[in-house]
């Protein structure tokens, strides 16, 4: 899917009336598609082809692909990187940016970094403590939080300065996103703290792994009521489990994810568990589908990427769509061109 | 009806409570709309004072109340003195003793039975100021959106700070 005004594809667009950003992503978005994103496991490896690989994995079948930034604490290739050797086939990135690892001198570098490089989104955070990770040893920097990252990243974009008031000769122009999680306590401020992400700066959600749909049904029955679904895009996550036995140290081990006994259940009764958990992915995206102003699913398909186009497929959310992606234009004399200027 | 179902890691209730620090701030949080009422007096008593404290001088005064103020608040919130206290707006719960410093609310790592995911013995300071807001009057004040905190007020008085501002406040309104 390309639009008419896309002169190479993959090149940034014209920004629309009442668009922030030059990219594919929100122009799906706001034309009402269902989108699907995933994200990218980044190697452990200084070598580029490791991340060509890992995101051809997802050619045709997600708009958007995340950039995660130390997720989990674990040290992996940077954030901006990942994005730096992606935008330059072309490819939709959403910029991770986690506040644990660098304060706002560096954060606000990498904004306009990304966005220079071709970044259109990115996905502001506060990130996972460093007792999660590889390093727990390391210093926790968290000089801002997700929602004062956003305010800088919005005043960066709309009034074109940083945090000190230093002006921007241009501005990044990006559409911001945050993180929730509605399925942890305190369940009733959850729905409040979206509408503080909104009022801080952001445009769309991308939220943690939905494994209780009834959770979720409450949670965007809360969302519609106070109007925010009209404001924000919310996209729901969702990830295949691997046996009953991973679920299981997932709930224990990684903070935030709540998986219900039933779920644990159906794995277990399952000759395939693998098998059952794929088709779990699938049935929880089609449920989460049907949910009045969910506007797509994010794919965490963690050791299991390669299962991504089978989950898309199978759940049959794109309605017929293949999102753009760089090898279906090999052909494209134009595309050709590009590529071979830029590699 | 949303199944029960318990989260399997549970601190143990030996290392949860009985931490003094931990059982003071849950008095404080418990009590959020007496301290609200409290610190609305304190207040209006420093802003009476003003005149006096501007005469004397914030800057000898700085180191004096900014003691009193780390003692009171140490006590009562275990303070971090960040210099720009948000506790009106936070529940009555410090936010600076989120390990994360998260000053808007709680992170998505909150364990199933409301504790810290990186202090598993400590309950999250978001849950708590969640409920701490629900007792104060103006405890809608939480949705408020906390802007990055500035690292050079660390240690100095919130107190003074108040008095500055709205100083500066009336100032500017009788210029007008």
């Amino acid at each position: 899917m390309i639009f008419p005004d896309e002169p190479v594809p993959g090149y940034p667009m014209p920004i629309l009336p009442g668009h922030t950003s030059p990219g594919r992503f929100e122009r799906i978005l706001r034309a009402g598609h269902f989108v699907v994103t995933s994200e990218l496991a980044p190697p452990d490896s200084a070598d580029p082809a490791a991340v060509y690989e890992r995101a051809a994995l997802f050619d045709g079948y997600v708009d958007a692909i995340n950039a995660t930034d130390g997720s989990g604490a674990h040290c992996h290739m940077g954030s901006l990187a990942v994005c730096a050797l992606l935008t330059r086939l072309g490819y939709s990135l959403i910029q991770q940016i986690s506040c644990r690892d660098k304060n706002r001198i560096a954060i606000q570098g990498d904004i306009l970094g990304g966005a220079a490089m071709g970044v259109a989104n990115m996905l502001c955070l506060s990130g996972d403590g460093v007792q999660t990770g590889d390093h727990p040893e390391a210093k926790p920097v968290f000089d801002l939080d997700c929602m004062s990252l956003l305010e800088i990243a919005r005043t960066m974009r709309d009034k074109s300065t940083f945090q000190s008031g230093r002006k921007l000769d241009d501005p990044p122009r990006v559409f911001l996103g945050a993180a929730a999680n509605p399925f942890v306590e305190p369940f009733d401020w959850r729905p409040l703290r979206l509408a503080k992400k909104i009022a801080a700066g952001a445009q769309f959600i991308q939220t943690q792994y939905c494994y209780d749909i009834e959770r979720l049904q409450q949670y965007m029955h809360t969302v519609r009521d106070m109007g925010l679904h009209d404001k924000v895009f919310i996209i729901v996550g969702v990830g295949p489990l691997a046996s009953a036995r991973s679920a299981q140290w997932i709930r224990s081990n990684v903070p935030g994810v709540h998986i219900p006994d039933s779920i644990i259940d159906r794995l277990k009764g399952a000759t395939d568990q693998k098998a059952e958990g794929l088709q779990l992915c699938i049935d929880l995206i089609q449920q989460v589908k049907e949910i009045e102003g969910v506007d797509g699913v994010h794919i965490m398909a963690y050791r299991q990427e390669h299962a991504v186009p089978d989950i898309v497929s199978r759940s049959g959310v794109l309605n017929g769509r293949t999102p753009w992606h760089p090898r279906a234009y090999d052909g494209d004399a134009t595309v050709q061109q590009h590529l071979e200027k830029i590699q | 009806m949303h199944p029960v179902w318990t989260h399997p890691v549970r601190p143990h209730p030996a290392a949860i409570a009985e931490l003094p620090v931990y059982v003071i701030r849950k008095w404080s949080v418990r009590h959020a709309r007496l301290l609200e009422r409290i610190y609305a007096g304190v207040e209006r008593a420093l802003l009476m004072a003003a005149p006096v404290i501007n005469r004397i001088g914030h800057e000898r005064l700085e180191k004096p109340v900014a003691a009193v103020e780390k003692t009171v608040k140490g006590v009562l919130f275990d303070c971090q003195m960040c210099g720009q206290c948000a506790l009106s707006s936070t529940g009555m719960s410090c936010p600076m003793n989120c390990p994360k410093s998260i000053r808007n609310g709680p992170c998505g790592g909150v364990r199933a039975d409301g504790y810290c995911e990186v202090k598993p013995a400590m309950r999250c300071v978001w849950v708590e100021g969640w409920q701490g807001a629900q007792r104060m009057k103006n405890g809608g004040d939480i949705a408020t959106v906390q802007v990055a905190i500035d690292h050079r007020l660390k240690g100095s008085s919130s107190w003074l700070r108040v008095v500055r501002e709205q100083t500066a406040a009336i100032e500017e309104r009788s210029d007008a």
